[in-house]
């Protein structure tokens, strides 16, 4: 049984923070598509659609029938522990400095024998839940942990090092003022994490969520996204101990191109939501990639909430989905930048929302925040790359997958004359 | 000695004090409020450019930005529909004679210490004149209200009904245009009219009957309370910004020293 992980004792500041380092990254391209799924918390096998073999690992051809029709498909999680062993050395850094690391092999229900990480709590020969997680490097390994989850199941090193768990964490919402920050630090703080911190956009302003943050004990910092002074002010204060910066800044309203007339709010939403972005990655991004190894509290994501129109634009809010795509690409340009210090990106799509006032004439279903809370939670505790919050949100997902083309031909219909 | 030149001396010798009615351009200093699906007065913003590094390796300069209404700033008669059609309207073709001139400052700081919704009425114009005088054709006329000493969430007094700052009544506003003719009227709150002007009829008449008359506005000022009920001198040019319906800008205050 795992021992419950203790919140973290004040840093000592005579000791070095300890530099990242990170587990290997390379992989084929064949390999690419398991981490693809891994970051959306799928796991998935190659399958040769003209023998039904599952194969591991991914090739670019059957290494039963030669044959090259290879697609990605879902398989079952369960498998079988048939051998494991524990090791005290690795020539490799990242695992050198926390060894020792357990791993085996594990026969899976859907066929092949895979190497996994295994959790200290499986025992010898146990059924196991095969994950797919993303490591330090970005990079699908396969987790197998017990079946059935055991007491502090995720306080165990390994889980730590694979996941971005907010537990002991210290978290930044980036704006008081967003109709989710509410749900957000309630869902957090049940999660376990140690100190919210919520930048507050012109306190000159009275806002509703300000007595409902007051009571829940986050600490409220003047910021606002727009002003580069001020993010710069308070990464000044608070960069170097923010594990989980979640950017909750959005400006949005309803229009297109041609019914708004000018290049007002459009400014505004490239201000808050792609320039902002940016301001903050900025003044934040550097401190946090300095500290991705430091203790049980390093810092660790980076999140996103995007709305799902990122994708593909979708009317009535041209514009504003315009800013979206352009965050989103942001998004994939951090993603690079920080990979090497191993800080994970995560964005959260989603559809319309209850409590967004702008969505007010769209018709269900909408995600709540509580909705976004957990899956903002789960993701982190899963390590995901890509969270996809509620039904419009995976149904644009997969509509797009399936041919984008489609999806923004189907988004783009005209009305028919009077 | 020329009176520009005795003007000079006064004020390197101190006979003459210039006061700052200014407030910081300040990213943090509130703006007018309306309804959020409307245009919004955007905030002031600096974004550096570069400061002494490689950006620019010896010097330091920012990127401004901000709206013609955004802290201390002056409203010209094309601000307001009322004022859309007359001559000269726009801040690049107001006789810059207008921008330097005679202050009569009406004091309701007691009465908007005692009541967000003060209003400055004819009775207390005709008040102030018994004491002081007929306020004379061509006058800036200040609302004094120590409104510039609040800070943050105070300063708007932002409430579900919308703000609660003084302000003139539509009559006032009336009387000092038709009446006195005075070539503009300054406030310390975030605009000319009340928090609550917008239930006047008509509404905002501050804006209304200001500018449809070809007057000038000043918002946001400070130090009020340094000025004299009558005699100060009042330098207030605006950018000169093509079309321009208003601007940020230094106002300073002459008086004479006693």
């Amino acid at each position: 049984m795992s021992t419950p992980l203790p919140r973290p004792k004040k840093k000592d500041p005579q000791k070095r923070s300890v530099a990242a380092t990170r587990p290997p990254e390379m992989r084929s391209r064949a390999a690419m598509h398991l981490t693809a799924a891994a970051a959306e918390g799928r796991l998935v096998m190659q399958y040769c659609s003209e023998c039904d073999e599952v194969l591991y690992p991914p090739r670019d051809a059957c290494s039963n029938c030669l044959g090259t029709d290879l697609s990605i498909q879902d398989i079952a999680s369960g498998g079988q522990l048939i051998a494991e062993t524990t090791i005290h050395a690795s020539p490799r850094l990242f695992f050198r400095e926390r060894l020792p690391w357990r791993t085996g092999t594990i026969k899976l229900d859907a066929g092949p024998v895979i190497l996994a990480h295994v959790h200290p709590d499986v025992v010898k020969h146990a059924r196991v839940h095969v994950e797919h997680r993303l490591d330090r490097a970005g990079q699908g390994v396969f987790l197998a942990r017990p079946e059935q989850a055991t007491p502090h199941m995720e306080d165990e090193p390994m889980m730590r090092e694979l996941s971005a768990n907010p537990k002991h964490r210290r978290i930044f919402l980036t704006d008081a003022k967003s109709p989710h920050a509410p749900a957000l630090a309630q869902a957090l703080l049940k999660a376990g994490a140690a100190e919210i911190f919520v930048g507050e956009p012109e306190s000159w302003r009275p806002h509703p969520n300000a007595a409902v943050l007051k009571d829940l004990g986050v600490e409220i910092l003047p910021m606002d996204v727009t002003d580069e002074a001020s993010v710069r002010k308070i990464a000044g204060e608070i960069g170097g101990k923010t594990d989980i910066l979640i950017n909750t800044a959005q400006f949005m309203r309803p229009g297109g191109i041609l019914s708004r007339g000018d290049t007002g709010f459009a400014r505004d939403e490239l201000d808050i939501n792609y320039l902002g972005l940016m301001r903050l990655a900025q003044a934040f991004g550097p401190s946090m990639c300095a500290r991705t190894a430091d203790g049980v509290n390093s810092a660790v994501a980076w999140v996103n909430l995007l709305s799902v129109s990122a994708l593909t634009n979708a009317q009535p809010f041209g514009a504003f989905s315009a800013s979206q795509a352009g965050a989103y690409s942001i998004s994939q340009a951090l993603r690079s930048e920080f990979r090497s210090a191993g800080l994970r990106v995560m964005n959260v799509f989603f559809g319309p929302t209850e409590e967004d006032e702008w969505y007010q004439q769209l018709p269900p279903p909408k995600v709540t925040s509580q909705a976004l809370g957990r899956a903002v939670v789960d993701g982190l505790e899963r390590g995901l790359e890509d969270v996809w919050c509620g039904d419009i949100a995976k149904d644009f997902r997969d509509r797009f997958r399936r041919d984008p083309k489609v999806l923004e031909r189907e988004m783009t219909m005209g009305e028919d004359g009077a | 000695m020329s009176t520009l030149m005795d003007f000079a001396s006064n004020i390197a010798n101190g006979q003459t004090k210039v006061v700052d009615l200014t407030h910081t351009l300040d990213p943090d200093f509130p703006v007018i409020i309306l309804p959020p699906e409307f245009g919004q007065c955007a905030r002031f913003r600096m974004e550096e450019v570069s400061c002494y590094d490689h950006r620019g390796p010896a010097w330091k300069w920012y990127n401004i930005s901000m709206s013609e209404h955004t802290g201390t700033h002056f409203d010209a008669p094309a601000h307001w529909i009322s004022g859309r059609n007359l001559p000269n309207a726009s801040v690049d073709e107001i006789d810059v004679k207008n921008f330097i001139g005679p202050i009569c400052v009406i004091d309701c700081s007691d009465g908007a210490n005692r009541n967000d919704d003060f209003e400055l009425t004819v009775d207390i114009i005709k008040d102030w004149e018994a004491i002081h005088g007929t306020i004379p054709a061509n006058t800036w006329v200040f609302m004094r209200t120590d409104w510039s000493k609040r800070t943050g969430m105070e300063y708007l007094n932002m409430k579900e009904d919308g703000p609660h700052s003084p302000g003139p009544t539509p009559e006032a506003v009336k009387f000092l245009v038709e009446e006195r003719d005075i070539r503009g009227f300054g406030v310390e709150t975030v605009g000319t009219d009340a928090g609550q002007g917008a239930h006047y009829i008509p509404p905002y008449p501050a804006h209304f009957y200001l500018h449809g008359a070809g007057k000038f506005g000043l918002q946001c000022l400070c130090n009020l309370d340094e000025l004299p009920a009558t005699g100060a001198v009042l330098m207030a040019a605006p950018l000169k910004i093509k079309n321009g319906t208003g601007s940020p800008l230094r106002v300073l205050a002459l008086v004479e020293n006693k």
